[in-house]
């Protein structure tokens, strides 16, 4: 009955087939509702073409072979960026998290930059870069480095350090207290970051793709803009929800796959 | 394959108690027969900043001794445990375990059970096995201790599923898996609802029967110290302040009149020493 009774429900994440059916019932609803005022002409079309012309638009698109070379781009600027600007962040929090030295070293230097806002640097990287592909790489990749970063640092200064002395006790080598009490105690937190930079990955490439780029969803985006085309600006803006949407999903997997032993991730 | 290993492990349950009762009747003797190891403490000092601790502790134990340590909160007792299990850096004095020790020799087993949240309950008990995690018998010998502490069956578990006091057999388990020679014990039922304290209370007297180890018990529970030692030490401001035998034999009656009385007059010291408005 009360909200407090559905939370393992929630928390459980594995949600079984019906679960899995309702979470589209109100986008979906959204699209019926949309559609019916578009035709019935409640809302003009060149505010907002309805759901059918979008879809018109997108299977043109499609069939011109526009479309998937596109998101092709979008999706494999994102990809490059996030395995870059992650795995430094990573590898920053590592070391900041497991040496005294390394973090009065960087961190000071690191919490610095992360107060500039990463997308006022787009005047700078455009004419570092121009507008090719370093350009759009590098944003992503500062965008993402600090949610990894700084929750990688936090996973591993928060681990148990009870777990860390019985590891010692029981005669661990480093090696060994990383791989079986640190890296699996940080984890948890390490995805927090990871979904973090999921969403500012996205983000980060469409201003960066709007402002400057010649291929791209946000290319796009803005080309049509320039055509008068708004069913596919409006196209466009659907396909970064849904791929924005996929990524997330994507993560969930991946923590439900490597955090089983943990509660919030157990069968009811 | 899981059953057939199951199958495989002998249930030697009663043949062993025979055994074992003999060979803890050998050990409280202190003949070589104990694989306990004898454990001698000269001069012991341990200061934190300004507040000194342990001020001087003289100490000897024979192999297999089963000693509780009991005190006040704050009187130290868990900083010697800390210090004899190599936990903690020893101001001055020596603490000797009578021959060369491997690292091994020398558990603790804590309040809280620190099982590592990530590994399935066997392989948190192979973690027990210090050096030798990685030779081929590790499972078996995982399994072996599993058994001993009646959890064979959640073998596959996570630590989270598991109740506070089958947390607290897993790392019984894995404290005994390398057969080791010293236990010590921080308050290791502190956590624990009563039922569950007495069946531990049991299975911790069994497996020191068992295993001949010179068993090392803090606690702040003066029944379960005298249910359980051989011996209780009180511990008062640093020292020593009363070192008692317990010549209760085995096994003991819980709520017997010789251990009623016994626990009542070491409270009774324990209370005249807290009224004392020196210590205040």
């Amino acid at each position: 009955m009360s909200l407090i009774e559905s939370l393992p429900r929630i928390r459980s994440l594995r949600p079984p087939r019906a679960d899995g059916l309702i979470q589209w019932i109100v986008p979906l609803a959204i699209v019926v509702v949309w559609q019916v005022a578009c035709v019935s002409g409640l809302v003009p079309a060149r505010v907002l073409p309805a759901p059918s012309d979008v879809a018109l638009a997108g299977w043109k698109l499609l069939l011109s072979g526009e479309l998937v070379r596109n998101i092709w781009v979008s999706f494999w600027r994102a990809g490059v960026g996030f395995v870059i600007g992650g795995g430094i962040g990573f590898a920053f929090g590592l070391m900041n998290g497991l040496s005294q030295l390394s973090n009065k070293l960087t961190d000071t230097t690191l919490q610095m930059v992360r107060n500039i806002p990463h997308l006022a640097l787009i005047p700078l990287v455009i004419l570092w870069f121009g507008i090719d592909e370093s350009a759009k790489l590098f944003l992503v990749a500062l965008g993402v480095f600090f949610p990894i970063y700084l929750n990688t640092l936090h996973g591993i200064r928060t681990v148990d350090p009870q777990l860390i002395e019985m590891g010692r006790i029981y005669g661990m080598t480093d090696g060994e207290l990383f791989r079986r009490v640190i890296f699996p105690g940080a984890l948890p937190s390490i995805f927090v970051g990871v979904r973090f930079a999921l969403g500012i990955m996205w983000l980060t490439l469409i201003v960066a793709e709007t402002i400057a780029a010649s291929s791209g969803l946000g290319y796009m985006a803005m080309q049509a803009r320039e055509f008068m085309q708004i069913d596919v600006v409006v196209l466009s803006i659907l396909i970064y929800a849904l791929l924005g949407k996929f990524a997330d999903s994507a993560s969930r997997v991946l923590e439900r796959l490597t955090l089983s032993w943990h509660p919030a991730f157990q069968k009811h | 394959m899981q059953e057939a290993l199951r199958f495989l492990l002998p249930d030697t349950e009663p043949v062993d108690r025979a055994d074992f009762i003999e060979r803890a009747r050998l050990a409280r003797r202190g003949s070589e027969v104990s694989r306990g190891l004898p454990l001698t403490i000269r001069g012991l000092r341990k200061s934190f900043g300004d507040n000194e601790v342990l001020r001087g502790i003289d100490l000897h134990i024979p192999a297999g001794q089963f000693v509780a340590i009991v005190g006040r909160s704050g009187c130290g007792k868990s900083t010697l445990l800390r210090l004899i299990a190599g936990l903690e850096t020893i101001d001055a004095g020596t603490i000797g375990f009578g021959e060369e020790t491997r690292p091994e020799d020398v558990r603790v087993m804590f309040q809280e059970p620190r099982l590592l949240p990530w590994a399935r309950v066997l392989s948190n008990v192979e973690v027990g096995l210090g050096r030798d995690r990685a030779s081929p018998d590790a499972q078996l010998r995982a399994q072996r201790a599993l058994t001993e502490v009646g959890l064979d069956d959640k073998r596959g578990q996570w630590p989270a599923v598991l109740s506070g006091g089958q947390k607290q057999r897993v790392a019984l388990a894995r404290a005994l898996v390398s057969h080791p020679r010293v236990l010590a014990f921080d308050e290791p039922l502190g956590a624990l609802d009563a039922l569950t304290r007495i069946s531990m209370q049991r299975l911790l007297e069994r497996v020191w029967r068992d295993q001949a180890f010179t068993a090392i018990l803090v606690t702040h529970d003066v029944s379960e110290a005298v249910a359980l030692a051989d011996r209780v030490l009180v511990i008062e401001n640093g020292r020593i302040a009363h070192d008692i035998d317990v010549d209760i034999p085995r096994s003991r009656q819980r709520g017997s009149a010789d251990l009623a009385a016994l626990e009542g007059s070491i409270l009774r010291g324990l209370l005249q020493s807290a009224d004392d408005p020196s210590d205040l």
